[in-house]
């Protein structure tokens, strides 16, 4: 341990309390990855304050040592955006998981950063609920939701974590602290809590956040449909949308990921089904009772091979059991997968799918695809077997194929997942030079030394100061052939 | 003010602000020129930079439920085209005729939709600016869900024209909802209104639109449902309101009614000014006593807590004294008669306007762009 390391160390012991320092070897390694394995840094030192203060002043430690650091939740994130740095600090922010306040006249709640998303959802009920519900939400804190500004298989209808957020006490990478907005919405200013949402941990760290909860729906009415093929049950999904129905939540699984959940779950799913389309409306009784009967028949119009409507909250907590299985279960199909979060527009569907199938048989690979299906949000598994010479590396090279593919359809890299170390490597397909000196005009403004989570999200590293050239467009684009947009 | 002839491409437009920029000349951006008394007074020499050139609906992709505009496409001819395919951009402000889309971005403008659907900062979902380095560069996509890289339109909503123009921008779109029908509860007591509104606020209830008016004395609260059946959820929300002591009835032709909720938003006239008060519904009781003690009449998005207080004849002091009464509730003043001087934005958290004011050097290094009008004097 070098010497600015070892002060610092001291510092954060005096902040926090000697029990909340760790250092030893064996210990560090439990927080080297995060929920994306591939990747695995072991920190300097690891940090857990107990109080939004001790927070604040462990990142002016840090800032005053000239090192590095980075903020951890449950450390259940899928893009490495919780990866540590090399002999740098991380910041756990486990400790801090009290819920403050509740107020449901309001539909306002105040927590700090550790509370996980669940722990929310229970807080406000039965009345009450918080909408964004990411798979991990019975372990991920809301701190992570907030830097990862996640979403879940309810934000087709419910929005994302940043549409919840109204306000956070921010500690900024000098270890100020100042408010962004508050309980009330349209605080005047910049929408500088717009921009910290999502923002991956590089502007600073959320140590109180008032989030928005709302009212739970009259009704729920939850279906499977099974189809012989992706591209049928996409044709539903086209059907549902455009006859101006917006579903709670509506998600696809193809052959291959309804094999694996059906082994973890043993829903009863036909083995042989090419695609298993899950369909939720909520909202008012009258409202569900009509349009359900709507979307049962153009499943079956469509073809459905069999639809399953959950006959109470059982039934309907298996068909999202299931679902939610499908990323865990994939182990059964293969030892190893690589996981994928690219977005298309949803009118593509069919053709993205079938270009996956194309680049999966000239890999030699399989791909199974769970996806949400109402925002074009793909989660194409990648399976192979890290054990056979090679393989890895195949899988890799299919897996950033399946991103090229997705942004030339007008998508993106990412839509809950989030940039972090993994996908960094594509910004360049989605963005140009001068949008990437765009972003770091804010990373700048925010932290013009750059030690909050550092080599996350950009591409290539590069100081604040530098002045960015004006964008020039390329040939391609000039000649029409082309659209960065 | 001059008026620099209008771009009709967005390199253009950003090749006329790296100019200005590099001259250290203040510009201003013009849309529909319908909210341009807004902020506090800018540069007098200011050059008027209009996007009106850049009006092209460049994408509208009915399958995705969302669209690509230009600028200076004003609001309500996008809002046609996207009803052809039985859609919507779910942003209603009041429109005094011509508000473009770019304007209505950079000014956050909003209208009854905002409670159900969001608000600017929640429905667009990619941006292009222009810089005044002439720089051009986007954040987000044009797909509905998209976590990569950081959410510049957020920043630029809302802005001003302070930070940059916006040149495009991609949104989010709904489906139009065949029918509608809004339950009214009228009161003339501020507190069983309150009540009222809490009663309503908690109920397992989908509005696409929950507001409040208050004038002379009395006040209403309206609660819109839309969609295929939405009758069932009126009779739900009025049985609430009645039981909760108001006087209640139900309108299924209620596109006047709404109508009048969004007009009342730009107040009643010239001499009356208009401020913006974000509050919580628990405190509308005390925010309807403080308007009334000044003469004045509301009108706002009741579960969001948004009120637009109308002042018929206002003061600084009159304007000094509400935003104490309603601490913490930010007040922001927004249509005034000239002559009224008064800090629109009030006061700014010095730990806040510092970082403000960095976000405004790095992506305005000219320091030209709508200099002095945004809060803080940014």
């Amino acid at each position: 341990m070098d010497g600015r390391l070892n002060d610092l160390t001291s510092r954060l012991a005096e902040i926090a309390g000697t029990a909340h320092v760790i250092t030893h070897e064996h210990q560090l390694a439990t927080y080297a990855s995060d929920g994306l394995l591939q990747y695995a840094v072991q920190p300097g030192v690891v940090v857990l304050p107990g109080s939004a203060g001790e927070v604040a002043a462990a990142v002016r430690a840090c800032h005053e040592a000239e090192l590095p650091w980075v903020a951890r939740g449950a450390g259940s994130g899928l893009s490495g955006g919780a990866t540590p740095v090399e002999g740098g600090v991380l910041i756990g922010l486990s400790r801090l998981r009290r819920i403050l306040e509740v107020d449901l006249d309001n539909g306002r709640v105040l927590v700090e950063p550790g509370v996980t998303n669940i722990a929310v959802s229970q807080a406000v009920g039965p009345t009450h609920f918080y909408p964004p519900d990411p798979s991990s939400q019975i372990v991920c804190t809301i701190g992570g939701n907030v830097a990862e500004n996640s979403g879940g298989a309810h934000c087709f209808k419910y929005g994302f974590t940043t549409n919840y957020v109204t306000g956070l006490d921010l500690v900024l990478p000098d270890g100020s602290e100042l408010t962004l907005g508050g309980p009330e919405v349209d605080h005047p200013g910049y929408d500088l809590l717009g921009a910290f949402v999502g923002s991956e941990g590089t502007l600073g760290v959320a140590t109180r956040i008032w989030l928005r909860v709302v009212p739970k729906p009259e009704a729920v009415r939850t279906l499977v449909a099974f189809f012989g093929s992706t591209v049928q049950a996409g044709e539903v999904v086209s059907e549902i949308v455009s006859a101006g129905i917006v579903p709670g939540a509506i998600e696809m699984m193809d052959n291959l990921s309804i094999r694996a959940a059906e082994g973890a779950t043993g829903a009863g799913y036909p083995l042989d089904a090419g695609a298993a389309l899950v369909v939720e409306l909520d909202g008012s009784e009258a409202e569900c009772e009509t349009r359900f009967d709507q979307v049962v028949s153009m499943c079956e119009g469509a073809g459905a091979d069999s639809v399953r409507v959950a006959r109470d909250e059982t039934e309907r907590e298996l068909i999202w059991r299931t679902r939610k299985a499908a990323f865990a279960a994939m182990g059964r199909i293969a030892p190893n997968y690589y996981v994928q979060d690219s977005v298309i527009p949803r009118t593509r569907l069919a053709e993205v799918l079938a270009r996956i199938d194309e680049l999966a048989s000239e890999h030699d690979l399989r791909v199974a695809n769970v996806f949400h299906a109402g925002d074009g949000n793909l989660h194409p598994l990648v399976c192979y077997d890290g054990a056979n010479p090679g393989e890895a590396e195949r899988a890799e090279e299919l897996a950033g194929l399946i991103v090229k593919t997705c942004v030339d359809a007008g998508g993106s890299i990412t839509g809950e997942h989030g940039v972090g170390v993994d996908k960094k490597r594509y910004m360049p397909d989605m963005f140009n030079e001068s949008d990437l000196s765009a972003f770091q005009r804010l990373r700048c403004a925010f932290d013009p030394e750059q030690r909050a989570n550092p080599g996350k999200v950009m591409p290539t590293p590069r100081l604040c100061g530098e002045v960015p050239g004006p964008y020039r467009e390329h040939p391609l684009e000039q000649a029409g052939l082309a659209e960065r947009f | 003010m001059a008026v620099s002839g209008a771009p009709a491409t967005r390199e253009e437009l950003a090749q006329a602000l790296r100019s200005a920029g590099a001259a250290g000349q203040p510009v201003r951006f013009s849309g529909g020129a319908t909210k341009h008394q807004w902020g506090a007074a800018g540069a007098e020499d200011a050059l008027e930079l209009p996007t009106g050139g850049l009006d092209r609906i460049l994408e509208h992709n009915a399958g995705d439920l969302t669209a690509v505009l230009e600028a200076g496409v004003p609001l309500a001819r996008a809002q046609e085209a996207f009803a052809e395919e039985g859609q919507m951009l779910a942003i209603d402000p009041p429109d005094l005729g011509g508000a473009t889309i770019g304007g209505v971005v950079a000014t956050a403008d909003s209208g009854p939709l905002r409670g159900r659907y969001g608000g600017v900062r929640d429905l667009v979902v990619g941006v292009r600016v222009a810089l005044s380095d002439g720089t051009l560069a986007k954040s987000g996509g044009k797909v509905i869900k998209n976590v990569a890289g950081y959410d510049l339109a957020k920043l630029f909503a809302g802005s001003l024209g302070t930070l940059g123009a916006i040149v495009e921008v991609s949104v989010r779109l709904h489906p139009l909802q065949p029918h509608s029908a809004t339950a009214i509860g009228h009161a003339g007591d501020a507190d069983e209104l309150g009540r009222a509104l809490i009663s309503v606020a908690r109920a397992p209830l989908e509005h696409s639109g929950f507001d409040v008016c208050w004038a002379d004395g009395a006040g209403s609260l309206l609660i819109r449902f839309a969609g295929a059946a939405p009758r069932p959820q009126a009779e739900l929300a009025e049985r609430l309101l009645r039981e909760a002591g108001l006087g209640t009835e139900i309108e299924e032709d209620d596109e006047e009614l709404w109508a009048r909720q969004r007009a009342r938003q730009r107040g009643e006239g010239s001499d009356g000014a208009v401020l913006r008060v974000s509050s919580l519904p628990t405190r509308l009781p005390a925010l309807i006593r403080a308007t009334e003690d000044a003469g004045g009449s509301l009108v706002g998005r009741a579960v969001l807590g948004l009120s637009w207080v109308w002042l018929p004849e206002p003061s600084r002091e009159q304007i000094e004294s509400l935003r104490r009464m309603l601490s913490p509730a930010p007040c922001v003043v927004l249509d005034r008669p000239q002559a009224l001087e008064v800090d629109p934005w009030g006061p700014v958290d010095p730990a806040l306007l510092a970082l403000m004011r960095r976000v405004k050097e790095h992506f305005d290094p000219a320091g030209v762009c709508s200099p002095g009008v945004f809060a803080g004097g940014l």
